[in-house]
């Protein structure tokens, strides 16, 4: 039995959320300095520096990197044998959600959430949004994730026929990614979810995007090879970084599938800037 | 490269003549911040024929909903978001003599048009260089509905702000000539 109490659950939300605004992926950062080298667009080659140096601003002066610090998205696994402590908080949530307030507020981050239809905002960033799995053992894991609006906007979901295949799977997300064009802060990293249901879909998709380290290949060969002819496409649109024409669109695609209905083929698309802010925490 | 063009506010008929879809530019002066929700009460002050809180003509408005500014600094990191959310206001904005907006992002046909007729621009900044454009911002000051927080409209003091023409008034947009340059088989 693992006991984990809650005062530090907070706490450790509270930098994560602060973390992941100021400082960039050292992965993403690697996929980005790579494509210095092949972006063939001088104007291309001046957003990609800018890109880098935002960031060591960000990093030094705890300045957001993106204005759009993100509605508040977390992955939580648990293990059954981990037993919480709450040390006067209501619930796991209650304790996500106040370090997820207090990140947001002292790290001078923006309150991006608001009532869908009078528009007004909470205040806090808060709701938080917040993924559930039990799993066995005594692993407890968050992984905190800040997403953008401009990114999800851009987003897609399509529910096909089996009889697409691979080939509707490929044609839908570089449509996506092509309708989408200057909108959702290209270089992008896309996250791709396959199979599942009307909802689920969605979820792998987004799921997709925490791979570690970003630009990493999919374990089973397949899903490998179909995530590099997915990347060759998206980087032959020609849309480039923020749009304005070049070589590089997107810095990764990540697949996540999951078995689906015998009527079904579901296919989401969810795309994320190249902030990329994922950060885990383990307990 | 080719060398950014300096601009300043107010923006004249002259000297958005000048500027080219693809032309990077260095702003200098005033330039005013307005998001979806600040858009939306122009528009209906504007239905309702009441006065706007600042005068358009000639001015730049900064599609921003910067973060918190921390002690010290004007304000916070201000990158631009994603403009198509305005197209609906746009048009009507450019008739009351808004000469330029920046944002990022694709704008659609009535917008183009409203550029042409109007004699105005669309620009971008890099959009996720929040930080680093904010370096630019000198002063900042919240001149209409400090109840929306971060959609307050501000009023930004400006030097060589960098940003991009996206669409210049004679039709030219820098977005599909760059993908069409770039685009392979």
């Amino acid at each position: 039995m693992k006991k984990v109490n809650l005062s530090k659950v907070k706490e450790k939300i509270k930098q994560a959320v602060q973390d992941a605004n100021f400082n960039i992926d050292p992965d993403l950062k690697k996929l980005v300095q790579n494509c210095l080298t092949t972006e063939e667009a001088p104007g291309g080659q001046v957003i990609l520096k800018q890109i880098l140096q935002n960031a060591d601003i960000a990093a030094s002066e705890k300045l957001a990197m993106c204005q759009d610090t993100g509605l508040a998205v977390f992955f939580v696994e648990m293990g059954e044998a981990v037993q919480l402590e709450y040390a006067g908080f209501k619930s796991l949530r209650d304790a996500i959600s106040q370090g997820t307030s207090e990140g947001y507020g002292e790290g001078y981050l923006r309150k991006s959430v608001c009532d869908p239809l009078s528009r007004k905002n909470t205040g806090d960033n808060t709701p938080v949004f917040i993924h559930w799995e039990v799993v066995a053992g005594d692993a407890f894991k968050i992984t905190f994730m800040a997403k953008g609006g401009g990114s999800e906007n851009m987003s897609a979901l399509k529910m096909m026929a089996p009889s697409a295949g691979a080939k509707g799977i490929e044609d839908f997300v570089v449509e996506t990614v092509s309708k989408a064009g200057p909108n959702p802060c290209p270089p992008t990293v896309v996250g791709v979810g396959i199979g599942g249901n009307f909802d689920t879909s969605a979820l792998l998709a987004k799921k997709a995007l925490l791979r570690k380290p970003v630009g990493s290949a999919h374990a089973e060969p397949a899903y490998a090879e179909m995530e590099k002819r997915i990347f060759d496409r998206i980087n032959k649109l020609g849309i480039g970084p923020m749009g304005m024409g070049g070589r590089t669109t997107s810095l990764a695609v990540h697949i996540v599938s999951h078995p689906c209905h015998i009527a079904s083929f579901p296919v989401a698309v969810n795309i994320n800037c190249h902030s990329h802010r994922i950060v885990e925490i383990d307990f | 490269m080719p060398e950014a063009k300096k601009i300043s506010t107010p923006l004249t008929d002259e000297a958005i003549a000048q500027l080219k879809a693809g032309d990077s530019v260095l702003i200098n002066g005033t330039i005013y911040t307005g998001r979806d929700a600040a858009h939306k009460k122009l528009a209906d002050l504007i239905a309702g024929g009441a006065a706007l809180p600042f005068d358009l003509r000639g001015q730049i408005i900064f599609y921003v909903g910067p973060t918190p500014a921390r002690p010290g600094n004007p304000i916070g990191s201000a990158g631009p978001t994603t403009s198509y959310r305005m197209d609906a206001y746009a048009a009507k904005l450019h008739e009351l003599g808004l000469k330029a907006s920046i944002g990022k992002g694709s704008r659609n046909a009535e917008v183009k048009d409203s550029l042409k007729k109007f004699k105005a621009v669309y620009m971008a900044v890099t959009g996720g260089a929040a930080a680093l454009v904010s370096k630019s911002i000198k002063k900042a000051e919240v001149v209409a509905y400090p109840e929306l927080g971060p959609e307050a409209i501000q009023k930004l003091e400006v030097e060589n702000f960098p940003a991009q023409v996206i669409n210049d008034m004679y039709g030219g947009d820098i977005y599909e000539e760059g993908r069409r340059q770039y685009e392979r088989n």
